[in-house]
């Protein structure tokens, strides 16, 4: 490709990217309710099979409710690149000559808002549901608020591995739950730290540091994934 | 072959440069890595026998952990390895996927088996170990947490080759996949240490003297060393054995199964 | 504008044509022939950057490309309109007014339905009217002509001599029921499989 790409038209195509991707959840906003109610059973099953003891469940709600937000994620994935890579249109993405990793920036940040962004909304109600302190709630949603986007990110890179497959869905989890295993380690003692009324903020800075990381990172990433997956 | 008209059309050059470009041609590998295969499964076998003689019979029993810690000289080498093994299958892969080379692609495919295997030994003789040293077959050890979430990667990687029909766009998909584990990996490893501080789950370590007798040590590096000679016959007679698969219906291959018949 | 030599593609490390060269300048037509299952498909995407050959070289000077094929990337939920006016801002670079282009291609009655209510002759007209929003220089056409009547293959040709008289060039692979007529063609005709 020799034609020039401005910046004016990158950014115009990542936008409209964005604002198409939203409005096709949008259009199909019934199945956007799946993960979430997929969120909600998981957590409430927890008390279900181990008892409601109070103190029991505020002991294990961070990891309760980050392993139903990691469920839940990768539950929605699958839908990230699906239906594009099926009817096509990830093949004129490609030849537009717009860099895939934008394309896939803007997939995953719309990903991100119909499937992330309802897990740190209604965790006030999993917190309630686990007896988690009032205390550590808000410390919850931060790490989910600097988490699920870092999910959303490292999981598109195993979606675009496993597009091409019929039935990647499966494989998808075996690939990225490992991958997964740093951010529920600092998520979850960030948590725990503030249960216990200890410092914190260094496991947000390390949250932080690794959205940072991700979002650097992984779109590359994607969009070599689902180059190979074209081919 | 597209390396083999490369090499005809190339003025020569040093002897390295002709080396790696041969090397990219199946034929050449294949023959070449036939003669090599038999001295690395030597050496290997008779390191193994040293280090095995001087591990198991002449080494002292520890003061601590008796005639269990021998485990170590399996244990040990296989962790090592299973690091090793992946983070070269990461490099390989890197290369495949730059330079889309053939035999490195393979190369990096054949690594994934064999570090799965010496992660799963690794994993086993830990928990062996451990029932001596712990009382119990698992702990959530740092060292334990971090091969078993490395046998996981191992296996996405293994499983994604499988998963996809073309051989090609398996194995490249599947070198993404190595290197993106990579490079979670030191991170995957240094948090799940971490956790195991902040979880006070177990204070001792399994290899736990820094001054060791030198008669117990040298039995752990001369096996360290053995194994590598092990990865590298492993990995060799796989990759010919996938090549020739490969390419079985190529003019060269079936001159080598002629000649292997008559 | 765009050069191939000796490029081929291998799939289960079988060639999937034999290798093919071309040079194709701008208001050329390169009409790419061959039975089925000859890689007709397959060409068209290693020359649309989809698929990387396996060996040869591919010099591409055009100032961009447009693709239809098999899939033709229009999405169900979204209207006509909607589909046209996404690929418009997304690729950033048409002035024309989607409408318009609507009404070239003889969709204006179904411009505000839903895409999965067409059917597959208006699909492919949808994809060609995206093609003409694209202002690309080198056209990619895989069986452009499937699924279309005698009034849409008229409308192809009459698009395609558009975009060649204007400079443009264009790579068509069809199997050979309909030809376009064009002066200045280059026939490309695969064949299967390796050298023999």
């Amino acid at each position: 490709m020799t034609r020039e790409k401005s910046s004016a038209s990158l950014s115009g195509a990542f936008y409209a990217l964005l604002r198409r991707d939203l409005l096709l959840a949008f259009r199909r906003r019934t199945e956007l309710l799946f993960p979430v109610i997929f969120l909600l059973v998981v957590v409430s099953l927890f008390p279900l099979g181990i008892g409601p003891g109070p103190q029991l469940l505020a002991r294990i709600a961070p990891g309760v409710i980050w392993i139903a937000a990691l469920l839940a994620t990768v539950i929605s994935l699958d839908g990230l690149f699906r239906s594009d890579f099926e009817d096509g249109t990830l093949e004129q993405f490609v030849i537009s000559g717009h860099p895939l990793t934008l394309i896939s920036l803007a997939k995953i940040c719309a990903h991100w808002l119909v499937a992330g962004l309802p897990i740190v909304l209604l965790c006030p109600l999993l917190a309630l549901w686990m007896n988690l302190p009032v205390e550590s709630l808000g410390v919850l949603m931060l790490t989910l608020a600097l988490g699920t986007p870092v999910l959303s990110l490292i999981g598109s890179i195993g979606v675009g591995l496993t597009i091409s497959l019929k039935r990647g869905g499966q494989l998808l989890s075996l690939l990225v739950f490992p991958l997964y295993v740093p951010i529920l380690i600092i998520a979850t003692a960030a948590v725990m730290a503030a249960s216990d009324g200890l410092p914190y903020t260094q496991f947000l800075g390390l949250l932080t540091a690794g959205l940072i990381t991700s979002v650097t990172l992984a779109p590359f990433a994607a969009a070599a994934a689902l180059k190979i997956s074209l081919s | 072959m597209t390396t083999e008209t490369a090499i005809q059309n190339k003025p020569r050059k040093n002897a390295l440069v002709m080396f790696i470009h041969k090397m990219g041609s199946p034929p050449w590998f294949y023959n070449f890595s036939g003669k090599l295969v038999p001295w690395l499964w030597a050496v290997f076998c008779s390191l193994a026998a040293w280090a095995l003689y001087l591990g198991l019979f002449k080494a002292p029993a520890d003061y601590l952990q008796g005639e269990s810690f021998r485990i170590m000289y399996i244990h040990v080498p296989s962790a090592w390895m299973s690091m090793m093994i992946y983070t070269s299958m990461a490099i390989m892969g890197f290369i495949a996927l730059v330079w889309r080379i053939r035999i490195v692609e393979v190369l990096a495919m054949s690594s994934a088996p064999v570090g799965a295997a010496f992660t799963f030994v690794a994993l086993a003789s830990g928990s062996l170990w451990g029932r001596p040293t712990w009382g119990t077959y698992w702990v959530w050890d740092a060292r334990l947490t971090s091969e078993l979430v490395l046998l996981f990667l191992y296996l996405g990687v293994i499983g994604l080759y499988n998963a996809i029909d073309e051989p090609r766009k398996a194995a490249r998909a599947a070198c993404l996949l190595a290197i993106v584990g990579a490079v979670n990996l030191p991170i995957i490893h240094y948090s799940v240490k971490w956790w195991n501080t902040l979880h006070q789950g177990s204070s001792i370590s399994v290899t736990g003297g820094s001054n060791i007798d030198p008669s117990m040590l040298w039995p752990l590096l001369i096996m360290a060393l053995a194994v590598k000679f092990y990865y590298g016959a492993n990995l060799l007679t796989r990759a010919r054995v996938r090549l020739l698969e490969q390419d079985k219906r190529k003019a060269w291959v079936r001159k080598v199964i002629g000649e292997d018949k008559s | 504008m765009l050069t191939a030599s000796q490029i081929n593609f291998e799939r289960y490390f079988e060639p999937v044509f034999q290798p093919v060269n071309f040079e194709l300048n701008s208001g050329e037509l390169l009409l790419v022939t061959g039975a089925n299952g000859c890689g007709k498909t397959t060409l068209i995407r290693v020359l649309a950057d989809i698929l990387h050959p396996t060996s040869g070289q591919i010099e591409n000077q055009a100032a961009g490309m447009a693709y239809v094929g098999h899939y033709l990337g229009i999405k169900d939920d979204l209207s006509v309109l909607e589909n046209l006016r996404f690929m418009r801002d997304f690729l950033g670079t048409s002035n024309r007014d989607c409408a318009d282009v609507i009404r070239q291609v003889g969709l204006s009655r179904v411009a505000e339905q839903q895409a999965r209510t067409l059917s597959a002759g208006q699909r492919k007209r949808c994809a060609l009217a995206r093609l003409l929003l694209s202002e690309t220089e080198l056209w990619l056409l895989d069986e452009p002509y499937s699924n279309l009547d005698l009034e849409g293959i008229e409308l192809v040709d009459r698009i395609l001599n558009d975009h060649l008289q204007s400079g443009g060039a264009c790579v068509l692979a069809t199997h050979g029921a309909h030809r376009p007529e064009w002066p200045a063609t280059r026939d490309c005709f695969l064949v299967s499989g390796a050298v023999a």
